[in-house]
C-alpha cells in the first residue's frame, strides 16, 4: 500500500496542489512540490530497511486481470537505488527551479508537469507488471514532451519536444509490442514470476523478435546511438528539466530496464553482444563530439550520452562485476551531471550566455561555482580519488577481462579513446569557461555568484560525490550491493570499491587517457582553433536531427498527397468506388461456379409482356443518349414507372401497382415543380474516358443484378408466408394478406416507415427556410410553368376531382384490409387530389392553401398521424399486450362492406394523417420557395 | 405503485427506448418550432424554446437511465425477446435484448446527452425542430440496434439515416450543403443495395429473422450458398460504407468536418451502427460456426480494415483544419476496430468492442473540443496554423492531452487498453504480424499528427488579436469534459467492462442457444420454421394463441 | 421460347444498368433521376424474389393460389421509403444549387478549385 502511495502522492496530490496554488504563488507551489516529494522520499525510507535485509516489498491490486494487467509494485535493491535518486535529486531540483525560473514562467505549470513526471518515473521503477511498466514509461514520455516544451513560444522547444516525443514515444510503443510478446511467452506480465525462468523463455522462437523490440524502447530512450540525437535537442528545455530528466532520471530509464530484465534476457548472446556494442559505441562517438560543442549543455548533453552509452555497455557485458560497475556508475554519474548542468544554468542565469567561445575568466567573478565546477568536473573525468574514476576504473577492468572472454583487443582501445575524448572535454567545459582568458562578449558582463539557496543543491551533490570519493566502502557499498544483486538476481561475489587495486592494465589506460587528454586539448586549443570548428558540418545532412526532420517532413508530404488524391472531393468517384465495390464483392462468390438456371417450371411471355419489354428498353436507351434534355428525360422516368407499375398488376401485385402509381405522380410534380427551379439542360460535360468507366460499370450492374434475378427466378422457394397466409384471416382479420401484413404482422416496419415519411417533410421544412427563387414564367422551350388562364374545364375538373378524390380515398382506406387500398394509398390520392388543384389553379393562388403559415398546419397533421399510429400501438399496453398487438371485430356496414374495426384501422388512419401530411408539406415548402416574380431574396442563407 | 412501473418496464422494456425517443419527438413536434431565430420568434418563441429544451433534455436523460437499466438486465445473460404485436419470430417481427444490443444502446444516450446539452448552448436555434430531428434519430438508432430483424433493421438504418441527412445539414451553409449532397446520394445508393441483399437473403433463406437466417444460412450449400454469400458482400459493402471502410470512407471526412459540432459529436455513433450491423450479420450469421458460409467476408474484411487503418492515419497527417484530422483520426479507429472484428474470435471481438466504446466517447469528446478552440481562436478557427492564443488554454490543453493521449493509445486511457487487448488477441492467429505492425504503426503515427496539431494549438501562439469571448460559457465547456470524465472511467474500469465484452461475445457466439430463445414459440431452433411456396393454405389452423409476452432464461446446450 | 421470368430479368437489369449511369454523372438533377430508376428496378427485384404469379393477388377469396405476400409487403415498405428520400433529395438539390450557385454534385462548377478549409471547413459557425 505504501509503494502505490509512494506513485500516487506526486501524481494525484503533487500535480493538483501545485497547479491550484502555483497560480496564485510561486513559491508556495514550490513549497506544495517539496513537501509531497519529501512525503514519498520518507515513505521510500520508510522500506529501507526491509530492502537492506535482502527482501523486497511486494504491492498487488488487480486492474484489468483479462489482459495481465496488474497494479503490482515492487521495491527491491535496484528499485530503491533508483527510486532513491529520482526522490533525492527530485527535491533538489525543486529547491533550485524555485531560484531558476523567471517571473513570466508559470511555476503552476512547471511544477505540476514534474510531478507527473516524477510519479511516472518513480511508478516505471516500482513496476514489477510490464503492462504496468509500460503505463509509467509512456507517461515519462508524455511529461517530458511537455517539460522540454515548456518553452513552447521558442522554435527550437517546439522542435526538441516534438522529437523528443516521437522517439521516446514511438520507442515506447516498440517496447510495448516486445512486453506483450515476452509475457505470452512468460505467461505472466509479473517480472519477478519470471526470474528464475530465462532458459524456457529464450528457447521460444519469439524470444529474439521480443528482446530486438524491448531492446529498441531502452535504447531509444536511453539516448544510444543512432537515437542518441533527441537528447542535445531537448537541451532546449529548462536546465532545472535538463538536469533532472536528460542527465539524472528519465534517460535511465532505459538502462533500469535492462538492469530489470537482465536476469529474464542476459544468457541468450543476442542481449550481450548488441548491447555492449551498442554501448561501446555511444560512449565513443558521444565523447568525440562532445569535445566540439561549443554550447555548455550541449556538450554536457553528449557526455551523458556518453556515460549511458558507458552503463550500457557495462550491462552487456553481463559479469557480476560489470553489474556493479553499472550500479555504482549511474549512481556516481547522477551526482556529478546533475551538479554540472545546474552549474551550467546558473552560469547561463547570470551572464545570460551558455557559449563557451564567449565565456571564459569567470572564475575571479563567481569563485564558488568554480570550486564546484572543477570538482564536478574532475569527477566526470575520471580523475583519481573522485568518485568518477572508481566506477570508470571498475569499466576498463571489465572491458579488459572481456577481453579474455572473447570480445578482442577493440573493447580495451575504444574505452581508453573514449576516456581520453572525455578528460579533453572535461577540461574543457571547466577551462574554458571559468579561466581561459577574461570573460568575452556575453550579455551580462557583471555576473556573481547566486544565492545560497540556487547554490545549495550543487553544493550537496558535490558534497555526496566526494564523500563516494573519500569513503566509497562505507558510503557507497552497501546501497550498490543491494541493488547489483537484485539486477543479477542472484548473490554477488565479493568485491571491494577502492581507488588503489595496484599497478595493472586499467590504470595505465586511465593514465594514458588523462596525459592524451590534456595534451589533446591542449593542441586543440592552441590559438583557440577549437572554437572555430563547427562539428555539425562534418556531419551534413547525416545530422540525427536533419534526418529525422526530413523524413518526418517526407511523411507528411506523402500523406497530404495520397490523401488529396484518394479524397478529391468527387462524388463521382465516390459513387464509382461503391457500385464498383458493390459489383467485385458480389460477383465473387458467383463466379466460375457453374451457376445456372433452376428447375422451377417458366411462364410463358405473352405478346404483351414482350412490347411493354420493347418500350421499356427503348425508353432506357433514350434515356441514357438524352437525358439532358431533362424535361423529357422526367417524362421518360415517368414511362418507366408506368411500366414497373403494369409489371405488378400483371404479376398480381395490385396493392404495388396502385401505389406505384399514386407515388408516381406526386414524385413527376415535385420532380417538375424542383426541375422549374433549375437549369433547363444538363451540360455535355463527361469526358469519353468518363463516359466509358460509367458505361462499364452500369452494364457490369445491370448485368449482374439481372442474372441473380435469372438465378433466383428460375428456383422455387420456401419461405416463412405460409404462415401470413394462414394466420392473415383468422388471427389477423383481414383477407388482404399484404395489408395484414402492413397493418399488423409487420406493422412494427410500418410505424418506422412512415416515421421516416415525417422526418423527410420535416427536414424539408428545415432545409429550405429562408429560400426564395425567383422562377423564370416559361421554360426555355417557351412553356408555361403554369396555365395562364386555368382552362375551365381544368378549373371545373379540379373542382369536381377534389370532394370526389376525397371520397374515393375514404373507400379504398375503408376497403384496405380486405381488398387492395389501404391507409398509404388513400393519403397519396387525397394528397394528389389537392396536388392536381394546385396545379389547376396555379401555385400562386393555390399558395394560400399550400402555405399555411410555413407548413404548420402540415406539420401538425404529421405529428397528429405518428401520433395516433404510435398511441394506437402503444393501446396494447393497457391490456397488458406488446406495443401493436391488434384487436379487431367486424360489423356490416352496406356499401363499404365488412368494415373492420380493427385497431389496426385506427393505426392506418394515423399513416393516412401522416402521408396526407408530408406529401403535402413537401410540396408546399416547394411551391413556397419558387415563387414567380418576388425578387429573390437572401435571407435566412447560411447561418 | 413504483412496483407497477417496475413491472411495466420490465414487460417492454425493449420496444420502450424505441418509443421514448419516437414520442418525444412527436410531442416536439406538436409543440412546433418556427426556428428560434426566424423575426416572428420573440419572448414567446422564447419561452417555448426553454419548453422545447427542457423537454428534449428531460427525455434523454430518462432515456440514459433506461438504457444504463438495460445493460443491467442484459448482464444477467438473460435474452429478452420482445414479440411485437405477439406474432412470434420470424413471422412478426421481434426485438432482441442481448448484452450486445444494450451495450450499444447505453452507447448511443451515453453520447447523446452531453451532446444534448452542448446543442441546448446556441446550435438548436440555427435551424428549426433540432430536437424533433436529434430525438428521431436516437430513435432510428436505438430501434436499429434492438431489433432481431433483417429488414426492420433496413427500416430503422433509414430512420436514422433520413434523420442523420437532416442534422447534417442544420444549420445550413456553403459546406454542409456541398457534403449533404454527396452523404445523401451516397446513403441513398447504398440502401438501394442494402434492399437488394436483403432480398437476396429472402429468396435464398425464405425468412428475415436474424436467428433463423443464422441456422437457415448454416445449412445452406451448393449454389443457394453461393447466392448467399453474394447476398451477404453486398451488404458488406453497405455497412462498409456507414462504417467508413476502404474505399468507401471518402464521404465521411469533409461531411463530418463540415457538421455542425454537436451533430459531428453525435455521429461519433453513426459509424458504429456499420461496425454493429457487421458484427451481427457477417460476424453472426456469416461468421464463425456457419457451416460452409463460415468466414464469408473475412477475406475482404480484414485487409480492408487494415488498410483503412492505415490511410485514416495518414489523412490525419495530412489534414489542415482541426475538425478534419479528427475526423480522420474517426476513420482510422474505425479501421482497428473492424480489424479486431475480422479476426473472427471472440477474445478479438472483445477487444474491439472495448475500443468502441473508448473511440466512440473520445471522438465525440474531440469533435466539441475543436469548436470550442476554433471559437476561442477568433478568425483563424481551427485551422492548423500559428493563431492567438485559446482563452482556457490549461482547461483545452488538458482536455486536448486527454482526448489526443487516448486515440493515439497512450497510457494510462483506454485507447491503450484496447490496443493492448487487440494486440494479445491477435497473438496466436496467423494475421498476428500484420495486425501488430498496423496497430502499433497507426499509434505512432497517430501521435505524430496530435503532437504537430498541439503544438500548433497551444504553443505556437501569436499575440492575442483583443478578447474573443466566443466558445467560453460553462455549459458548452463542460459537455467535452463529460466526455473526457467517461473516458478516464473507462480505463479505471476496464477490467468489469472488458469481463462484460468477453461475456458479450460468448453470447452471440452461442447461435443456438440464441435461436433457442428467439424462435422459443414456435417450437425452438430444430422445428421448420420455413414450408416450400406453393399459393396454396393448409387447413386454416388455430390463432397463434397470445400469451404472456416472454422473457426466457437463455438456456446453454 | 421467351419466358415472362427472362422479360423480368432482363428489364431490371436493363432500369439498373440506365440507373447507375445517371447516378453517375455530373449534375443533381439526373442523378435524383438515376436513383428513382434505380429505385424501381430494386423494387421489382424485391418483389419478383416471391417469384412470378399471375392472376393469384394475396387475396384471400376462395382457395386457389396466391402470389408470396412477403415481399410485396416489403415492397410497399420500400417504396414509402423511396418517395420520401426522393422528395428530401429533389430539395436538397434545389437548395445546393440555390446556394452554391451551381448544380454540379460537387457544389462547384467543374475546373473551378476550393480551398482546404472550403473543402472541409465550415463546421464552426
Amino acid at each position: 500500500m505504501t509503494l502505490l502511495l509512494i506513485v500516487l502522492l506526486p501524481l494525484l496530490a503533487g500535480t493538483t496542489l501545485t497547479a491550484w496554488v502555483g497560480r496564485r504563488h510561486r513559491t508556495a507551489a514550490a513549497l506544495a512540490a517539496a513537501v509531497v516529494t519529501a512525503a514519498s522520499w520518507a515513505l521510500l525510507l520508510a522500506q529501507a530497511g526491509t530492502v537492506w535485509a535482502g527482501q523486497a516489498v511486494q504491492f498487488s491490486l488487480p486492474w484489468v486481470p483479462d489482459i495481465g494487467l496488474t497494479l503490482g509494485l515492487r521495491l527491491d535493491g535496484l528499485s530503491l537505488l533508483f527510486a532513491g535518486l529520482i526522490t533525492t535529486i527530485g527535491l533538489l531540483i525543486i529547491l533550485y527551479a524555485a531560484y531558476y525560473l523567471g517571473p513570466e514562467d508559470s511555476a503552476a505549470k512547471f511544477y505540476a508537469v514534474l510531478m507527473l513526471f516524477m510519479a511516472a518515473m518513480l511508478g516505471v521503477v516500482l513496476s514489477d507488471n510490464l503492462l504496468l511498466l509500460v503505463v509509467f514509461w509512456e507517461l515519462t514520455s508524455v511529461s517530458s514532451f511537455l517539460l522540454v516544451g515548456y518553452w513552447g513560444h521558442r522554435p527550437e522547444a517546439r522542435s526538441g519536444a516534438r522529437q523528443a516525443l516521437a522517439i521516446t514515444g514511438g520507442g515506447g510503443l516498440a517496447m510495448l509490442a516486445g512486453f506483450v510478446l515476452l509475457g505470452l511467452i512468460a505467461g505472466t506480465f509479473e517480472i519477478s514470476e519470471m526470474g528464475g525462468r530465462a532458459a524456457e523463455i529464450q528457447a521460444d522462437p519469439l524470444f529474439v523478435p521480443a528482446l530486438l523490440l524491448i531492446l529498441l524502447g531502452a535504447f531509444t530512450k536511453s539516448a544510444q546511438f543512432p537515437f542518441h540525437f533527441w537528447l542535445p535537442d531537448a537541451m532546449a528545455a529548462p536546465t532545472p528539466v535538463s538536469a533532472y530528466l536528460h542527465s539524472a532520471t528519465m534517460v535511465k530509464a532505459g538502462l533500469f530496464v535492462l538492469m530489470r530484465l537482465h536476469p529474464v534476457l542476459a544468457g541468450s548472446g543476442w542481449f550481450e553482444g548488441i548491447v555492449s556494442t551498442v554501448g561501446a559505441v555511444t560512449v565513443l562517438f558521444a565523447a568525440f563530439v562532445a569535445l566540439f560543442k561549443h554550447d555548455l549543455k550541449g556538450l554536457l548533453a553528449y557526455s551523458t550520452v556518453s556515460h549511458l552509452g558507458l552503463v550500457t555497455c557495462l550491462i552487456g557485458l553481463a559479469s557480476p562485476l560489470a553489474a556493479v560497475a553499472a550500479v555504482f556508475h549511474v549512481l556516481n554519474h547522477a551526482t556529478f551531471k546533475a551538479a554540472l548542468f545546474m552549474v551550467a544554468g546558473i552560469v547561463d542565469h547570470e551572464t545570460h550566455s551558455r557559449d563557451m567561445r564567449r565565456l571564459g575568466g569567470l572564475w575571479g567573478l563567481m569563485p564558488w561555482t568554480g570550486t564546484l565546477a572543477v570538482i564536478a568536473g574532475a569527477s566526470m573525468a575520471g580523475v583519481p580519488l573522485t568518485n568518477g574514476f572508481l566506477s570508470k576504473e571498475m569499466f576498463f577492468t571489465e572491458a579488459v577481462s572481456a577481453m579474455a572472454r572473447g570480445w578482442g583487443v577493440w573493447l580495451p582501445v575504444v574505452v581508453t579513446l573514449a576516456g581520453l575524448f572525455s578528460v579533453a572535454y572535461s577540461l574543457r567545459l571547466v577551462h574554458d569557461t571559468f579561466f581561459n582568458g577574461p570573460l568575452g562578449e556575453v550579455p551580462n558582463r557583471r555576473p556573481h555568484d547566486p544565492p545560497a539557496g540556487m547554490r545549495a543543491p550543487v553544493v550537496l551533490l558535490v558534497a555526496a560525490a566526494v564523500a563516494i570519493a573519500l569513503a566509497p566502502a562505507a558510503v557507497a557499498q552497501p546501497l550498490v550491493e543491494v541493488a547489483a544483486a537484485a539486477m543479477l538476481g542472484a548473490p554477488l561475489p565479493a568485491f571491494h570499491l577502492a581507488h588503489w587495486h595496484g599497478v595493472n592494465l586499467p590504470l595505465a589506460m586511465s593514465v594514458v587517457a588523462l596525459g592524451a587528454g590534456v595534451g589533446l586539448y591542449a593542441v586543440l586549443m592552441r590559438g583557440r582553433r577549437l572554437h572555430r570548428m563547427v562539428s555539425e558540418d562534418w556531419f551534413g545532412r547525416w545530422m540525427g536531427r536533419h534526418m529525422f526532420d526530413a523524413s518526418v517532413d517526407a511523411l507528411f508530404g506523402a500523406a497530404g498527397r495520397l490523401t488529396a488524391a484518394l479524397e478529391n472531393g468527387s462524388l463521382q468517384r465516390y459513387l464509382a468506388w461503391v457500385i464498383g465495390a458493390a459489383i467485385v464483392v458480389g460477383a465473387a462468390p458467383l463466379v466460375g461456379e457453374g451457376l445456372g438456371a433452376g428447375s422451377r417450371a417458366l411462364l410463358p411471355a405473352n405478346p404483351l409482356a414482350l412490347v411493354v419489354w420493347l418500350v421499356l428498353a427503348a425508353t432506357c436507351a433514350v434515356l441514357v443518349a438524352a437525358h439532358h434534355w431533362r424535361l423529357q428525360a422526367v417524362v421518360l422516368v415517368g414511362v418507366v414507372g408506368l411500366v414497373t407499375s403494369l409489371t405488378f398488376v400483371s404479376l398480381s401485385a395490385p396493392d404495388l401497382a396502385l401505389t406505384q402509381l399514386s407515388v408516381e405522380l406526386v414524385s413527376t410534380v415535385l420532380l417538375l415543380m424542383g426541375l422549374a427551379l433549375l437549369p433547363q439542360r444538363t451540360p455535355r460535360e463527361s469526358s469519353a474516358d468518363r463516359k466509358l468507366r460509367d458505361a462499364v460499370l452500369a452494364l457490369a450492374g445491370g448485368a449482374g443484378v439481372a442474372w441473380i434475378a435469372w438465378l433466383m427466378l428460375t428456383r422455387d422457394h420456401a419461405s416463412i408466408s405460409w404462415y401470413f397466409l394462414e394466420q392473415s384471416l383468422p388471427a389477423g382479420g383481414g383477407s388482404n394478406v399484404v395489408n395484414v401484413i402492413l397493418v399488423d404482422f409487420r406493422g412494427y416496419d410500418t410505424f418506422g416507415e412512415i416515421t421516416v415519411l415525417g422526418i423527410a417533410a420535416i427536414g424539408v421544412l428545415a432545409l429550405m427556410e429562408g429560400m426564395r427563387v425567383r422562377r423564370a414564367p416559361v421554360d426555355e422551350a417557351g412553356r408555361r410553368w403554369t396555365f395562364a388562364h386555368h382552362p375551365l374545364l381544368l378549373r371545373v375538373a379540379a373542382n369536381v376531382v377534389l370532394p370526389m378524390a376525397l371520397v374515393v380515398s375514404v373507400y379504398i382506406f375503408m376497403r384496405g384490409h380486405n381488398m387492395p387500398g389501404g391507409g398509404f394509398i388513400a393519403g397519396l390520392v387525397t394528397a394528389v387530389a389537392l396536388v392536381l388543384q394546385t396545379m389547376a389553379l396555379g401555385l400562386s393562388s393555390s399558395e394560400s392553401l399550400l402555405r399555411s403559415r410555413g407548413g404548420a398546419r402540415y406539420v401538425r397533421w404529421i405529428g397528429a398521424g405518428l401520433a395516433i399510429a404510435g398511441l394506437t400501438g402503444a393501446g396494447a399496453f393497457v391490456l397488458g399486450r406488446p406495443f401493436l398487438t391488434s384487436a379487431h371485430g367486424h360489423p356490416h356496414v352496406p356499401l363499404l362492406g365488412e368494415l373492420p374495426l380493427a385497431s389496426a384501422a385506427l393505426f392506418d388512419l394515423g399513416v393516412y394523417a401522416t402521408v396526407v401530411g408530408a406529401t403535402l408539406l413537401t410540396l408546399s415548402v416547394l411551391g413556397n420557395a419558387s415563387q414567380r416574380g418576388t425578387p429573390a431574396s437572401q435571407e435566412g442563407k447560411g447561418c | 405503485m413504483s412496483g407497477a412501473v417496475l413491472a411495466f418496464w420490465g414487460q417492454h422494456a425493449p420496444v420502450l427506448s424505441v418509443l421514448l425517443p419516437s414520442f418525444t419527438a412527436v410531442a416536439l413536434l406538436l409543440l412546433g418550432d418556427q426556428g428560434g431565430l426566424s423575426p416572428q420568434g420573440g419572448g414567446h418563441e422564447g419561452q417555448r424554446l426553454a419548453w422545447r429544451r427542457r423537454l428534449s433534455f428531460a427525455s434523454a436523460l430518462l432515456g440514459l437511465v433506461m438504457a444504463a437499466a438495460l445493460v443491467a438486465r442484459a448482464s444477467s445473460g438473460e435474452l429478452q425477446v420482445y414479440e411485437l404485436g405477439e406474432w412470434p419470430a420470424p413471422f412478426g417481427i421481434v426485438l432482441v435484448l442481448d448484452r450486445l444490443s444494450a451495450l450499444m444502446v447505453l452507447l448511443t444516450y451515453a453520447v447523446a446527452v452531453p451532446v444534448l446539452a452542448y446543442a441546448c448552448g446556441g446550435w438548436d436555434t440555427h435551424g428549426r425542430h433540432f430536437h424533433t430531428i436529434f430525438h428521431f434519430q436516437l430513435m432510428g438508432l436505438s430501434g436499429a440496434f434492438l431489433t432481431g430483424d433483417l429488414f426492420n433493421l433496413f427500416v430503422f438504418f433509414e430512420v436514422l439515416l433520413i434523420a442523420s441527412y437532416v442534422l447534417l445539414l442544420h444549420g445550413r451553409g456553403g459546406a454542409r450543403l456541398r457534403m449533404g449532397v454527396h452523404y445523401v446520394v451516397l446513403n441513398l445508393t447504398a440502401s438501394s443495395l442494402f434492399l437488394i441483399g436483403l432480398a437476396m437473403l429472402y429468396a435464398v433463406t425464405g425468412t428475415l429473422n436474424m436467428a433463423d437466417a443464422a441456422l437457415k444460412v448454416a445449412a445452406l450449400q451448393g449454389q443457394e450458398l453461393r447466392l448467399a454469400q453474394s447476398a451477404a458482400l453486398v451488404l458488406l459493402v453497405v455497412f462498409g460504407l456507414k462504417a467508413a471502410l476502404v474505399p468507401l470512407y471518402f464521404w465521411l471526412p469533409g461531411t463530418y468536418a463540415a457538421a455542425s459540432a454537436p451533430v459531428a459529436a453525435l455521429f461519433a455513433i453513426m459509424t458504429k451502427v456499420g461496425v454493429y450491423a457487421i458484427v451481427r450479420v457477417h460476424w453472426v450469421i456469416f461468421g464463425i460456426d456457419a457451416g460452409q458460409a463460415s468466414l464469408t467476408v473475412q477475406p475482404w474484411l480484414l485487409p480492408a480494415a487494415l488498410l483503412t487503418s492505415v490511410l485514416g492515419v495518414l489523412g490525419a497527417l495530412a489534414a489542415h483544419t482541426l475538425s478534419r484530422l479528427v475526423a480522420y483520426l474517426t476513420v482510422s479507429s474505425v479501421g482497428t476496430i473492424v480489424a479486431g472484428v475480422a479476426l473472427f474470435t471472440p477474445q478479438a471481438l472483445s477487444a474491439a468492442l472495448y475500443y468502441t466504446l473508448h473511440s466512440t466517447v473520445v471522438m465525440a469528446g474531440l469533435f466539441l473540443f475543436v469548436e470550442l478552440a476554433a471559437a476561442q481562436r477568433g478568425v483563424t478557427g481551427d485551422r492548423l496554423q500559428p493563431a492567438p492564443q485559446v482563452h482556457e488554454p490549461v482547461l483545452l490543453g488538458v482536455m486536448m492531452l486527454f482526448g489526443a493521449a487516448s486515440a493515439a493509445g497512450l497510457p494510462p486511457l483506454p485507447g491503450f487498453l484496447g490496443k493492448v487487448m487487440l494486440l494479445q488477441s491477435a497473438a496466436d492467429l496467423v494475421a498476428r504480424v500484420w495486425v501488430w505492425t498496423v496497430v502499433l504503426g497507426v499509434g505512432f503515427l497517430t501521435l505524430l499528427g496530435l503532437a504537430r496539431a498541439g503544438i500548433i494549438l497551444f504553443w505556437h501562439v501569436q499575440p492575442a488579436d483583443g478578447a474573443n469571448p466566443a466558445g467560453r460559457s460553462a455549459r458548452l465547456l463542460a459537455a467535452p469534459w463529460l466526455f473526457m470524465g467517461m473516458t478516464v472511467a473507462l480505463a479505471a474500469a476496464a477490467g468489469p467492462v472488458k469481463a462484460y465484452t468477453d461475456a458479450l461475445a460468448q453470447q452471440i457466439t452461442d447461435k443456438r442457444g440464441y435461436a433457442g430463445v428467439v424462435l422459443a414459440r414456435q417450437g425452438g431452433p430444430d422445428q421448420p420454421t420455413t414450408r416450400p411456396y406453393d399459393g396454396r393454405r393448409a387447413p386454416t389452423a388455430p390463432a397463434a394463441a397470445p400469451s404472456a409476452p416472454d422473457t426466457r432464461q437463455e438456456h446453454r446446450p | 421460347m421467351l419466358s415472362m421470368e427472362w422479360l423480368v430479368a432482363t428489364g431490371i437489369g436493363l432500369v439498373t444498368a440506365t440507373g447507375i449511369y445517371l447516378l453517375l454523372r455530373g449534375r443533381t438533377f439526373p442523378v435524383v433521376l438515376g436513383l428513382s430508376l434505380l429505385g424501381y428496378a430494386v423494387n421489382v427485384f424485391i418483389f419478383v424474389m416471391g417469384r412470378l404469379w399471375t392472376d393469384a393477388p394475396p387475396i384471400l377469396v376462395g382457395a386457389e393460389p396466391v402470389a408470396d405476400p412477403l415481399p410485396q409487403a416489403l415492397v410497399l415498405t420500400a417504396i414509402v421509403i423511396g418517395f420520401a428520400t426522393t422528395g428530401f433529395v429533389v430539395e436538397l438539390a434545389l437548395r445546393s444549387a440555390h446556394e452554391s450557385g451551381s448544380d454540379h454534385v460537387d457544389g462547384h462548377e467543374p475546373g473551378v478549385r476550393l480551398g482546404a478549409d472550403q473543402r472541409g471547413d465550415g463546421g464552426s459557425a
